[in-house]
Order: structure tokens, then C-alpha cells, then sequence
């Protein structure tokens, strides 16, 4: 036994010193995500991530330099996420934090990131608050904000003849506020419109029967949904069979997302105004370029969550090869008016909020061959979507 | 008209898929007293295989006998659980097989999603029972219909198999007075399991029979064991009927409730058991428990302050801990200072657990009520850092004093119920009082200020506070106050015999338990920076149920190595594996087969059996001592 612990420690010192070689000649990324929680949107994401680890040592790494990303699980729970993220900032010495899912989440490790000075790139949470009320110097965004996404969705919906409307969103922050961005931007471009019904189901324990009987019996002409995943597949089984979709027009969030909208499968309702991810009808070389290199290393299609997890890392690449440094102050430097290409196009981290320029596909969605699609879908850019900058200055507190 | 009666059709059929897992849940509890936690990953195991055969299997026959197969093979594993894990520990203290059914919960989450993968699954649609019917311009499901007729059916199966069959006769039996059937020559051990088997059926086939209007997928059982739970108590433990009534109110009251309060679901069954515990302490059909025959103190070690070498090893281990900053990083201190907040935390409800025998099923909500207070304190009055530490528990104790004073007139199950519940409520406002709380984006910016902000400072500053809150607590169990306690405990018709006002003792205890634990969350809330409504979540008041189960109920000191084992291995289990659920659950199940008492139940019980026979010369003596307890 005794020996054995020698040869261990002995061991762990080998290591340690060949880690200190290796560490002169890369760089570390430390990535934190639901990865346990929510792994139908994290698995994609993290194979997203993983091809372009892979993309960008092959080409070279970063200023010579090899990439490394060390990822952790958050158990879903803001207090673990800065738990791990103490551990990568501290142990392990990483460059920069990125990643995160939830809004509640993305919050506490920018929060953390703003105390311990960490450069932080936050990947998915869609909260306003992270970039705006509570946005700090040392965060940016990647996607396309809540307020972008419901100006993306209120844009196609004012078309729409119908006057009365309904919401179902999940209670929690995230529903909540797009429901209120929705509304209004809505009411501003429609002062016509009236709010009959609103339903608020607990996050992932939504009774959909009675909500579809309260959202039928109030006779919307026009519903807006925000729920998504497990509540989502409910809700949309049980108002195909109660018929609350017929002849009523749906705008939803997110549920074009092959995530969401897969596993709706023969039951997808068609003809809902969505945001999401319609993989098969993109024809932009960038595009295809990403589909190819995903497919052939993964034999899967990707979803959004792929898109967010590659285009993070090929993100804080060009951030940390432009800063050639690891000094955050340089990182954010580097950052700001920064442009890089993605899947989508090219985007911009915008200096004066610090949110990513990356918009998002608006369409609809339709049967074909038992499953879900996107149809007439376009692509939105995020600049075109966001606020006035005397607008963003009053919503977001001066460094 | 037409549609408030649809309204209530459609209440029904969510009353029927709750009440066939309740009534599973009902009966395993009410015979063998096991608090079933994996109750809902049965319900979750019969959804996913369910799922897989009528995949597979073609036409009507096809899908209804997958659905009942399904049922069938969950409740064979639920027999092998039975018979190879829960047998071992029948004989531990209370509660415990809790500690075991939540390593399986956890276990099965990751298997799930191993076997089946990551995604949302789609079941097909009942065959039959596909479109809706019309009534009066209303669309009902069929299937909801089929439901609404599938409850009662089986609740009258039941209701048969409890009164015209020996085995039900047995059962009821069992419920009412465990001992006294086991006395009567019964198989206990085969009573025990073939409950089991049903129990478990009735939770897989609950499970199976969501398919065609749900989606399969792997965070289903947490999202109904919580209010499976709470029906059966509103109902009362171990009445099926019970369980019927509370999940038709239920139902019918959320179906209802959100016409006129759409933010009421978030809330409502915990409300109804608060509202209905109060008013009927047993449940709408339960009947008050039979008083204990046994006498706890019996099986225990007796206890006994430290002699004076225990003191120096306890100094000792102490200064060792405090010796971490000369070695150990940021990380590690960190991680260290977490560790010793949640042995505050641990021992709070360690206190109340073991000297009070009161089992807390929400104790975060002082917790979280403490890290609140801090943040108020820090973020709207703007006071120095120190303040904030000694007030900011004041809300820990002010809850704690209001919720304690109903609790504490309940006992056993009822009682952790009824706290639970009250956790939920304060945490449902923490949640959607967003003008205050934040709602579930919480308060952020809540760090310590310069003195305490190193990573060394702050973790001796957690260490001191926790060697203290470890070191009060420790005098109050071998005070006065403490033996009254410990009184109540065992006995509380002797107690009040000699003029022990039972339940003002333990109101005190109650609320000294909330106060230490708001303690505990004001120092998490500036350890981690910021407060989120997580901080008084259902997940954390079990966190801490397992930290002390694991070190051991029955023990002085159990809840401080309970809460260093499991913190210290969550920790690094998530950081080093992507399956730690498994690894964790996987874990926990082998510590409760290898220590039926807890970590230090089972040591301490190991060391007093050696003693005895190496100071065989004083016999009379220890049989005294146990007497007395």
C-alpha cells in the first residue's frame, strides 16, 4: 500500500512537471454548461465545440499556440456554476470562462467574472439582463437576446390580421420577460391589439389540458407561446387534439430549433411564426462549409445548440488570437467591434453592449415526410433587431 | 356551461394519472414506512420502456400490452431492489431507506439517459383513443376520457384486493401495527416485498400510460415525486381513498385556479397540504400513528459528552483544518469553505433530526431565508459586512419561529411534509417577488468586503463560525434544555408527566435549528457572491436530509462527516466525471449497505462493541446506562 502512494505521488509529480512544459505552449479555455440538466441542448453543443477545438489546432492553434477547452458540468445550479468556475480560474489557470445555458446561470458566473476580473463569454443564456441592467465589462453574448428574438417575432406577427391575443409562457424570468418585450413592442406597432388570456405553467410541469381549455375558452384570435422542450411537446399534443391551433395563428419562441421541434415529430402543428434552426435550408457557403465538417466527424445533423457551442469557441479564438495575451483587460480590448465569421455570416461584438451581432431564422413551421420543418424561413441579423444606442445607454449601468 | 364541465373532465384526467402513482406510493409507505424517493424513477423507468415496446411491438394489442408489460418488468426490478437493497436496512433508523431510494433516483437519471439518450421522446398515440369527442362545441381527448374512467377502476381493484383478499387483510394490518403482525408468526419479509411489487407496478404503469400525451424524458421524476408526495399526505398515509379525494382536489383546484390566478400552478399543492395539515394533522383520511412501542433510545449508543481526550483530538482536527491556507490553493479553500458552511448547515438540522426527532423535509428555507437577509441587508440598507453576518440570520430565525410554531404540532412524516411546504411557499416568493427578489435571476454583487475577501480569510472565517455553531450546538444537547428535548423525543407522554411542555421545547429547538442554518446561508450567500431562490429549493433540503442520514441520525456528531463526505464527493465527482448522478447514487447505495447507521452510527457502534468486550467486568453497569436512555 505504501509503495503504492509513493508511485502515486511520484506519478502526480511526473505530471505536474510535464504539465508545466505543456502549459508554456497552450492555451486554456474554461467551458461550463447544464451539461447533466438539460443534455438534449448541451450534447450538440458540446460536439459543436469539440469540432472547432478540432478546426482550430488543425489550422494551427491560436498564434501557435495549441487550444485547449476544459469543460464542466454546473448541475444546473448557479452556486455549482461558480463552484466550477472558481475551479478552472484558479486551478486551472484557464484564459477565459465561456459557455452557460440558463439565464439564472449565465448571471452568477458573470457576476463572478466581474468581481475575480475574468474575461467571460456567455454562450446561450437569453436573459436581457446579462448585457443590459446587470451587464458588466467583463461579459459579452453570444446569441441573440430575448428582447432580438421577440423583435425578430413581432416583426413577422404585426402582419397578422388577428387582434386578439393569448400568451402561454413558463414562469420563470426567461418566459416572463419575452412575454413582456413581446407585448411591448407589439402593442407599440399595433396599439390595436388586445391581451385577452395569459397562462403562466411551472416550468417543466405544465398540466396542458386545463391550460389549453383556459387559452380555448377565452377565444384569442392569435396565441404567442414560450414554452419549450417536454412542456412544449405537451401543450402542442393536447391542443391538436382539443383543437385550439385550428384556425388560430401561433408565434413561438424557439420552437423551429431542431431540439424543440424534432421530437414533435408527426404532431408538429403547422403554420406557426417561429425562431429557430432549419439546417437543411441554409445553401450559404459558410454554412454548408460547418454542415460538411459536423456530419463527417459526428454522422448527425447538427442542432442550434451545435451552432452555439462552435461558433463560442471559434469566437473566443479570434478574440484570444487578435488580443495575444490572456490579460483580460486585452481580452476585452480584443473583444469589442470584433468581427468574426460563423456559420451564419459574419458577426460583431458590439462595443457599447457587449452583445454578439448573431441573429436567428424566422419561419414557419410544416409537415414533411412525419416530421417537423422550417419553411420560408430567413435569416435575421441580429444588428437589426436591437435598440437605439441612446437606448442601450440608459438600460445598461456605466463600468 | 359546457366548458366549465370540460374544465372539470379534463381536472379528472390529471387526477387519474396522479393518483395511480400516489396510490403506489400510499401503500408502499403505509406498510413498510419507507419513504420511497424513487418512486418517481419507477414512474420515469415504465414511461422510457413503455416507450421502447410500443415502438416496437405493432397495433392495439401491441401498444396496451407494451404499456402493461412495461408496468410489469419496473415492478420485477422493483422486487430486486426490494429484496437486495431495502431488506438490509429495514432495521435502521428512520428514514434511512430514504438515503438508499435517492442513490437509486440518482442512478437511474444518468442510466436513462445512457440507454436512451439525450432527447425529448415522442410515444405514439393510444389506439382508439386518438381524436376528441365534441361536447356542446368542446373538445374532450378520449384519452382523457379512458383516464377519467381508468382511475376509479382502479381504485375499486384496489379497494377489492384490500377488503376480500388475505393478502389485503394482511396489508391492512400492517399498516395499522407493523409489530403486532410480525408477532402473529406473518412473513413479514414476503409481505414487505410483494407490497413493493404493487406499489412499484401502480408507479411504472402511471408512467407507461403518459406516453401518448407526454413527452418521454429523463427529468420526469422529479417532476412528480414532489407532488406525488404531497397528494398522498393531503390524502393520508396509507388510505388509497385518501389518495384518490387529494388528487381529484388537486387537480380540480389548479384546473380551476388558473382561470382566475394563471401563476397559481407554481404553488398550488403545497398550499392545499399547508392549508389542509393544519386543519387535520393526519390528512384528509389518515388516521393519528399508533405511539412507538419501542423505545428509541434502546438501539442507540447512549450519549455522553467528550472526555477530555476526545476534546484535544476534536482541538486537534481543528487546528489541522485551519493549517489548509499553508498548503492548499484558491480552489481548494474555496471548496473548503463551501465544505464548512454545509457542516453548518448540516448541523443545524442534524440538531433538530436527532436530539429533537424531528425530521425537516425543507430546512433550506432557513438557509435561503438567511442568505435573503443578507442580501438585503448588503444590497438595499448597505450594511458593513459583520452586520450583515449577525442579522441577516435574524430572517432564518423569523421564519423559522413562524413556520416552526405550526409544525411542531405534527409529528413524523407529517411534520417533514408540512415543513416541506412551507419551504416551498417561501420559495415560491422568493421566485415570483421579482420586484424584490429578483425572481430566479436572484440578487448578485453580494461579495465580502476586503478584509474577508481572500480565498484564506473567508475560509477562516467559515471554519471559525462552523467550529462554533458545531460547539454551541454540542452544549445544548448536554444541557438541561437538551435532555428535555431528547425527553419529548423519546417519550412524549412521560416527558409531559414530569411537566415538560413538550412543544414549546420544540418550537425552541425548531427555531435555534432555523437560526443556525440562516447562519449557514448568510455565509453562503457572500461566499458565492449573489442568491438565488435555488438557495431554498427542494434540492437542497435534501442535500442536507443526505449529509445527516449519511453520517447517521442516531449520533452527536453524525451530520458534520455526513456533510464533509457528500459535499467534499459531489464536488468532485461533477468535476471530474459527466456521470457523476451515477457515480454519486452508486456510492450512496454501497455507504448504505456498508454502514446501515450512517458513516459515524455504524463506526461509533463498531468502537462501543469492542469496548464491551474488553471491559466485559462491567456489564450491570452499560445495561444500566442503556435503561436509563
Amino acid at each position: 500500500m505504501r509503495n503504492y502512494l509513493i508511485g502515486a505521488g511520484l506519478a502526480v509529480l511526473v505530471a505536474g512537471m510535464a504539465d508545466a512544459a505543456m502549459a508554456q505552449s497552450e492555451i486554456k479555455i474554461g467551458e461550463i454548461n447544464s451539461y447533466s440538466l438539460l443534455p438534449a441542448f448541451t450534447e450538440p453543443y458540446r460536439k459543436g465545440w469539440q469540432l472547432a477545438v478540432e478546426e482550430i489546432n488543425a489550422a494551427g492553434g491560436i498564434n501557435g499556440k495549441k487550444l485547449v477547452v476544459i469543460s464542466k458540468d454546473d448541475n444546473g445550479k448557479p452556486a455549482d456554476a461558480q463552484t466550477a468556475a472558481n475551479e478552472l480560474v484558479s486551478s486551472e489557470n484557464v484564459a477565459m470562462l465561456a459557455g452557460t445555458f440558463l439565464s439564472n446561470i449565465g448571471l452568477a458566473v458573470s457576476d463572478f467574472a466581474n468581481q475575480k476580473k475574468v474575461f467571460f463569454l456567455a454562450a446561450e443564456p437569453l436573459t436581457d439582463a446579462i448585457t443590459w441592467s446587470k451587464g458588466n465589462r467583463y461579459t459579452f453574448r453570444l446569441r441573440p437576446s430575448n428582447y432580438m428574438q421577440a423583435a425578430m417575432l413581432v416583426e413577422a406577427a404585426a402582419k397578422l390580421p388577428a387582434k386578439r391575443w393569448a400568451t402561454i409562457a413558463p414562469n420563470y424570468e426567461y418566459g416572463q420577460s419575452a412575454v413582456a418585450v413581446f407585448k411591448k413592442l407589439m402593442s407599440e406597432k399595433r396599439p390595436d391589439i388586445v391581451w385577452v388570456d395569459e397562462q403562466w405553467p411551472p416550468q417543466g410541469k405544465i398540466d396542458a389540458g386545463p391550460v389549453v381549455q383556459a387559452v380555448a375558452a377565452a377565444n384569442p384570435e392569435a396565441i404567442l407561446n414560450v414554452t419549450f422542450g417536454a412542456d412544449l411537446v405537451k401543450l402542442v399534443r393536447e391542443g391538436n387534439t382539443r383543437g385550439l391551433f385550428k384556425d388560430r395563428a401561433v408565434v413561438s419562441f424557439l420552437t423551429g430549433e431542431p431540439e424543440y421541434l424534432d421530437p414533435l415529430k408527426d404532431e408538429t402543428p403547422e403554420g406557426w411564426i417561429v425562431t429557430g434552426y432549419p439546417w437543411y435550408a441554409i445553401k450559404t457557403p459558410e454554412h454548408e462549409a460547418f454542415l460538411k465538417a459536423y456530419q463527417a466527424k459526428f454522422k448527425d445533423y447538427p442542432r442550434l445548440g451545435s451552432i452555439v457551442g462552435y461558433q463560442t469557441i471559434k469566437s473566443a479564438a479570434a478574440i484570444l488570437a487578435k488580443a495575444n495575451s490572456t490579460d483580460p483587460e486585452k481580452l476585452i480590448a480584443a473583444t469589442e467591434d470584433l468581427s468574426v465569421p460563423s456559420p451564419f455570416g459574419e458577426i460583431t461584438f458590439r462595443k457599447i453592449d457587449h452583445q454578439s451581432t448573431l441573429g436567428a431564422y424566422v419561419g414557419k413551421t410544416a409537415l414533411k415526410d412525419g416530421k417537423g420543418v422550417m419553411v420560408e424561413s430567413s435569416y435575421k441579423k441580429g444588428s437589426d433587431y436591437l435598440p437605439s444606442d441612446a437606448e442601450v445607454e440608459k438600460l445598461r449601468p456605466k463600468d | 356551461m359546457a366548458f366549465y364541465f370540460v374544465q372539470f373532465l379534463t381536472g379528472l384526467a390529471s387526477a387519474a394519472s396522479l393518483f395511480l402513482v400516489a396510490s403506489g406510493l400510499s401503500i408502499i409507505f403505509g406498510v413498510t414506512r419507507i419513504v420511497n424517493f424513487a418512486h418517481g424513477a419507477f414512474y420515469m423507468l415504465g414511461a422510457y420502456i413503455a416507450f421502447t415496446l410500443t415502438e416496437r411491438l405493432e397495433g392495439a394489442l401491441g401498444f396496451w400490452g407494451g404499456i402493461v408489460v412495461a408496468a410489469l418488468v419496473v415492478a420485477v426490478v422493483g422486487v430486486l431492489v426490494e429484496m437486495v437493497l431495502l431488506r438490509r436496512i429495514y432495521h435502521s433508523p428512520e428514514l434511512f431507506q430514504l438515503l438508499a431510494t435517492f442513490g437509486l433516483t440518482l442512478m437511474v437519471q444518468d442510466i436513462v439517459v445512457l440507454i436512451w439518450g439525450p432527447d425529448d421522446l415522442l410515444g405514439r398515440r393510444a389506439p382508439g383513443f386518438k381524436g376528441a369527442v365534441d361536447f356542446f362545441g368542446q373538445n374532450i381527448p378520449s384519452y382523457d376520457l379512458f383516464l377519467i374512467v381508468l382511475g376509479p377502476v382502479v381504485l375499486g381493484i384496489l379497494w377489492l384486493l384490500f377488503q376480500r383478499t388475505r393478502w389485503g387483510v394482511l396489508v391492512r394490518a400492517a399498516t395499522q401495527d407493523r409489530d403486532m403482525v410480525a408477532a402473529l408468526g406473518v412473513n413479514q419479509k414476503w409481505l414487505f416485498t410483494s407490497v413493493f411489487a404493487v406499489g412499484v407496478f401502480l408507479a411504472a404503469l402511471g408512467g407507461a400510460l403518459q406516453i401518448p400525451r407526454d413527452a418521454v424524458h429523463h427529468a420526469m421524476d422529479l417532476r412528480i415525486i414532489v407532488e406525488v408526495f404531497v397528494v398522498v399526505v393531503i390524502g393520508g398515509l396509507g388510505s388509497i381513498i385518501g389518495a384518490f379525494v387529494a388528487a381529484v382536489l388537486v387537480s380540480e383546484l389548479n384546473a380551476f385556479g388558473i382561470l382566475i390566478f394563471p401563476k397559481i400552478s407554481i404553488i398550488l399543492v403545497f398550499l392545499v397540504m399547508a392549508v389542509v395539515l393544519i386543519v387535520r394533522p393526519w390528512g384528509l383520511f389518515g388516521k393519528p400513528e399508533a405511539p412507538a412501542r419501542r423505545t428509541p433510545g434502546l438501539t442507540v449508543n447512549p450519549w455522553r459528552p467528550w472526555t477530555s481526550n476526545e476534546r484535544l483530538a476534536a482541538v486537534g482536527a481543528l487546528i489541522v483544518a485551519a493549517a489548509l491556507p499553508l498548503f492548499g490553493g484558491n480552489y481548494a479553500l474555496t471548496v473548503a469553505s463551501e465544505i464548512a458552511i454545509f457542516v453548518i448547515f448540516a448541523v443545524s438540522l442534524h440538531f433538530l433530526m436527532s436530539v429533537g426527532g424531528l425530521a425537516s423535509f425543507g430546512h433550506a428555507a432557513y438557509f435561503g431565508l438567511g442568505a435573503y437577509g443578507v442580501a438585503f441587508l448588503a444590497k438595499f440598507a448597505g450594511l458593513p459586512m459583520i452586520a450583515c453576518l449577525l442579522l441577516g440570520p435574524l430572517l432564518g430565525l423569523a421564519g423559522a419561529a413562524v413556520f416552526g410554531f405550526f409544525a411542531v404540532q405534527l409529528s413524523g412524516v407529517y411534520f417533514a411534509m408540512l415543513t416541506l411546504a412551507f419551504a416551498q411557499i417561501v420559495w415560491s416568493i422568493a421566485f415570483q417577488w421579482v420586484a424584490v427578489t429578483g425572481g430566479d435571476n436572484g440578487i448578485l454583487g453580494v461579495w465580502p468586503e476586503k478584509w474577508a475577501a481572500s480565498p484564506s480569510h473567508f475560509y477562516w472565517l467559515s471554519l471559525g463560525i462552523a467550529a462554533l455553531a458545531v460547539m454551541i450546538l454540542r452544549i445544548i444537547v448536554f444541557s438541561p434544555f437538551g435532555f428535555a428535548l431528547r425527553a419529548t423525543r423519546d417519550s412524549p407522554l412521560r416527558s409531559e408527566a414530569v411537566g415538560i411542555n413538550g412543544k414549546r421545547i420544540q418550537w425552541t429547538a425548531f427555531v435555534i435549528a432555523g437560526t443556525v442554518a440562516g447562519l449557514a446561508g448568510a455565509l453562503f450567500a457572500y461566499l458565492k457572491g449573489s442568491v438565488f431562490p435555488d438557495n431554498m429549493g427542494i434540492s437542497l433540503s435534501v442535500d442536507a436530509l443526505v449529509m445527516v442520514l449519511l453520517g447517521g441520525v442516531e449520533t452527536v456528531f453524525g451530520g458534520v462527516v455526513g456533510a464533509i463526505v457528500y459535499k467534499a464527493l459531489n464536488i468532485w465527482l461533477v468535476s471530474q466525471t459527466e456521470l457523476s448522478k451515477l457515480v454519486l447514487g452508486a456510492f450512496i447505495v454501497l455507504i448504505v449497505v456498508a454502514f446501515p447507521k450512517g458513516i459515524v452510527g455504524t463506526l461509533e457502534s463498531i468502537i462501543s462493541r469492542r469496548r464491551k468486550s474488553s471491559s466485559s467486568h462491567q456489564p450491570l453497569l452499560t445495561s444500566r446506562i442503556e435503561t436509563a436512555e
